[in-house]
């Protein structure tokens, strides 16, 4: 067998932050390659690097033995690799056959489209790697997992033989994923190369020859799949040379600071995504939530601060109902939430760092004086925040762009304690961030629980769950699973709870 | 400190200016292939803009396209995109010519009837794109835009001949009934006169001069000073962040949209209450989408939509004076204005990575420094 693919020392660099660092692995001709790691690890950039969308900083990519220095997506398409997104990009009113053959359309003499050469080619395609779909269907017709099929026959159409697939699982239910397993079996068994990207362990394990662990921008290891086990994975993906965020003696009251009532949330497609889910939290106790992303965990948080309604469910904030109230109306009752994307959810970029710290705020002092907006106050109160925090940054007016990953979560962290609310959500809250900073923040949220906050801690990051939390639950697909006492457990065991794995053993 | 205020100056500057120099310079090529003198052309327009009539004219001019731009920029900031503006004026204007033509108030009282009626109207029409927004989901360019449509053609162009003016002796106007003195607002002259000359040729400057400034210093306090205001650049800036702050979307838009046609409802007041004083057909068109552009050139900022109205006004009021002087053609006036535009756009964004660069090494030096 040669080499499809070969990465040596692939590196990207954004301002503040290394997305890739040395990333060096290589993919078999005709093996199903996957590619590993948390959220946010720097599986997608590098994806994007491979599909000729950004181009590296440093590094050599060799694609069949040749090296490579794509400049756009249709270099990469030229070289014989093809890109299945996560979120489809089809359109819905096109029959298959017209999305299939969209931007690369046969024509006869006089730009007439040729839709008798596209049908046979497809049909081709279609036999080589047996994929079956009607050429006629509308795709909004379609079911998912089918359209995802288009999306496939897509790449083939144009003549890849390498498919790179980000988070194909994502979008679909455990018998779409069997099909789409079953189609990619028979990719293979027709020579294709596969590289696929999940975090999703026990799947990874089912389709994979083969697995390259990513973990914050650095390539880990390559495991063959047969060697290892799903605890396996979830230790290199996380780590465990990391700083200890380790607390000390328990602080946990009696009083009641969050109580979370049969949660129920439906999805787009009206399947439960957290089903039936109660919990409670006292004040000066951290709740942990372990569970693979995409189990109902962004889900849960969008309907305790308010951000969705829940089909049905009570959240209690101090024995108050809030069930019924605004985001702002349960902020002002004494939430705190540090979303789990600080770019997304959590910033205004380009507004100034006191703008940031009000947002939030911007309705109480010393944000606010009445109907207006109270600078002074605000540049002290943020002024106090980049103290306290240890915010590095020249000044209030600086754009939040202006600074570094941390800096930025330190800012957020900032915000939302500075207020002392009675309960503060923390998703992924050091995600992304430097070693330095994630200590800082792991201490913040240490001194929160001390004075008698209760915390909501939802992370990847299995040793900060552990380290951090007075009780840890398990989310999996959609429901609590599980309780653990996080100072019995190892990062390996509550893995296999996370996977699925102990549940279905029976373990415990 | 004080370079780096400095520096911001230029910077801030730096865009608009560059922008100017490049649509003079691609006038003048445009000029010179059509066969006119550039020079002869600017320096008409120029010579003809010092005159103090001209500067009436000027003022006049800019007032309602300035209001129409702060009526665009209240969505802008927020990223909605309020195209209606044309459809909201129009509409506004002729519902309080026709209500306020109906009405018997004392002096002033009703002159703030017809602009409360025009203000409440435009207000609402905007608000029925926001209420699709928020219910529906429709998209506000488009029903912006055909509400314009339904507006302009469809309600106006059915009821105008319904409100025609009669006359004494029977025969209809051109237009809905003017409105009683009562209601006109009294000129500015008095005021310019005391520093200058008197104004001659029957040129009169608009009392609506004055709600153009407040409304500029309302616009000002509300999105820079005022909670509401930060919670529209909040929206505006990344909405789901604005969300996760407790910001309520819905009633943003709601507010947004219905602010931005309050003050749409003004855009036709210069010729309501200081020109002819009833909608008729030569009512002035087009302000809508005049202030559109003069939101973009201006930044959405208070003090830049003055100049960008100011140099709308210009280029609007020169281009009478190039086609008597046969100086050029009247059109290049509008070529001009299609060019700072573009170039603007440009040039504000080559001045926006400028700056972003800036800021981030200031803050990697503050960072380095520290640590």
């Amino acid at each position: 067998m040669s080499t499809a693919i070969e990465l040596i020392g692939i590196t990207k660099r954004f301002p503040g932050v290394i997305a890739n660092d040395n990333i060096n692995f290589s993919v078999e001709e005709g093996e199903i390659h996957a590619i590993c790691g948390e959220n946010g690890a720097g599986k997608s950039t590098l994806m994007k690097i491979l599909y000729g969308m950004q181009p590296a900083d440093e590094g050599v990519m060799k694609v069949n033995g040749v090296e490579v220095d794509f400049s756009s997506p249709t270099d990469a398409i030229a070289a014989g690799i093809g890109m299945v997104h996560q979120h489809f990009m089809l359109a819905d009113q096109f029959s298959v056959i017209e999305n299939v053959i969209l931007g690369s359309e046969p024509t006869t003499v006089g730009g007439i489209l040729d839709f008798d050469t596209a049908k046979t080619h497809l049909a081709e395609v279609g036999d080589a790697y047996g994929l079956t779909i009607d050429p006629d269907d509308f795709v909004s017709e379609l079911e998912v997992g089918e359209r995802q099929r288009v999306e496939i026959i897509k790449v083939l159409y144009r003549g890849a033989n390498i498919l790179i697939l980000d988070e194909p699982t994502a979008v679909l239910v455990p018998q779409e994923v069997e099909a789409l397993f079953d189609n990619l079996r028979e990719l293979k068994a027709a020579g294709s190369t596969i590289i696929f990207i999940d975090h999703k362990l026990q799947e990874v394990l089912e389709i994979s020859d083969r697995i390259t662990i990513i973990r914050r921008g650095k390539s880990i290891t390559t495991v063959n799949a047969a060697d290892v086990t799903a605890g396996d994975l979830a230790e290199l993906m996380v780590g465990e040379e990391l700083p200890s965020p380790e607390t000390t003696e328990s602080t946990v009251t009696d009083v009641v600071a969050l109580e979370v009532q049969n949660i129920t949330v439906l999805d787009e497609y009206g399947r439960p995504v957290v089903h039936d889910v109660s919990f409670k939290i006292h004040q000066g106790e951290v709740l942990g939530i372990a569970g693979i992303e995409g189990n109902g965990q962004g889900e849960l948080v969008d309907a305790i601060v308010g951000m969705e309604r829940p089909l049905s469910g009570s959240v209690y904030l101090g024995g108050l109902d809030v069930s019924l109230k605004s985001v702002r109306q349960r902020r002002d009752e004494g939430f705190g939430y540090v979303p789990k994307d600080r770019h997304e959810a959590g910033l205004l970029l380009v507004a100034p760092l006191w703008e940031n710290a009000a947002l939030g705020h911007q309705t109480k002092p010393p944000f606010a004086k009445g109907w207006w907006i109270d600078r002074k106050g605000s540049h002290q109160r943020t002024d106090e925040i980049r103290e306290r925090f240890d915010v590095r940054s020249p000044n209030a007016d600086v754009a939040a762009h202006a600074l570094s990953g941390g800096n930025q979560q330190k800012l957020i962290i900032g915000r939302e304690l500075i207020g002392d609310p009675k309960v503060i959500i923390l998703a992924h809250p050091t995600r992304g961030i430097d070693v330095g900073a994630q200590a800082a923040v792991w201490n913040e949220i240490r001194s929160a629980r001390a004075a008698g906050q209760a915390s909501l801690l939802i992370s990847a990051d299995l040793d900060e769950l552990i380290g951090l939390s007075d009780r840890i639950v398990v989310m999996f697909h959609g429901k609590l699973v599980a309780e653990l006492d996080p100072a019995e457990i190892t990062p390996r065991l509550l893995g296999s709870y996370m996977t699925g794995a102990a549940l279905q053993g029976g373990a415990q | 400190m004080n370079t780096s205020w400095t520096r911001r100056l230029v910077l801030a500057l730096a865009a608009p200016v560059s922008a100017f120099v490049f649509a003079f310079l691609l006038s003048s090529i445009v000029l010179i292939l059509s066969s006119y003198n550039p020079i002869a052309a600017y320096s008409e327009m120029i010579n003809n803009a010092v005159k103090l009539e001209s500067i009436i004219d000027m003022l006049n001019e800019a007032t309602p396209l300035y209001i129409s731009g702060v009526a665009a920029a209240i969505g802008f900031r927020m990223n909605l995109f309020n195209i209606g503006v044309e459809g909201q004026y129009q509409l506004a204007a002729f519902a309080a010519a026709v209500i306020g033509a109906k009405v018997v108030l004392p002096n002033g009282l009703h002159m703030l009837f017809v602009m409360g009626v025009a203000m409440i109207v435009g207000g609402l029409y905007s608000g029925l794109a926001g209420l699709l927004k928020v219910t529906r989901g429709v998209n506000e360019v488009i029903s912006t835009i055909m509400l314009n449509s339904v507006a302009t053609l469809g309600i106006i162009a059915g009821l105008f001949p319904r409100f025609l003016e009669e006359k004494a002796d029977g025969a209809v106007g051109l237009g809905t009934t003017p409105l009683a003195e009562t209601a006109w607002i009294p000129n500015l002259n008095g005021v310019v006169q005391i520093f200058t000359r008197d104004i001659v040729k029957g040129r009169k400057l608009t009392g609506i001069l004055v709600v153009a400034i407040v409304v500029g210093i309302l616009y000002h306090l509300f999105i820079n000073r005022s909670r509401l205001g930060f919670d529209v650049r909040a929206t505006g800036m990344n909405p789901l962040a604005a969300k996760v702050g407790g910001v309520p979307s819905k009633k943003m838009i709601l507010l947004a949209m219905g602010l931005s046609g309050v003050v749409a409802g003004l855009v036709g007041l210069p010729d309501l209450l200081s020109k002819s004083h009833s909608y008729d057909q030569g009512f002035t068109k087009l302000r809508g989408f005049a202030g559109i552009a003069v939101a973009l050139l201006g930044r959405n900022h208070p003090g830049g939509m003055v100049g960008a109205a100011l140099l709308f006004a210009f280029l609007n009021t020169s281009s009478g004076v190039l086609q008597i002087s046969k100086t050029a053609s009247s059109e290049i006036v509008t070529i001009m204005q299609g060019i700072i535009l573009l170039a603007a756009v440009v040039a504000y964004q080559m001045v926006a990575q400028v700056r972003q660069r800036e800021e981030i090494k200031a803050a990697s030096e503050a960072t380095g420094a520290n640590a």
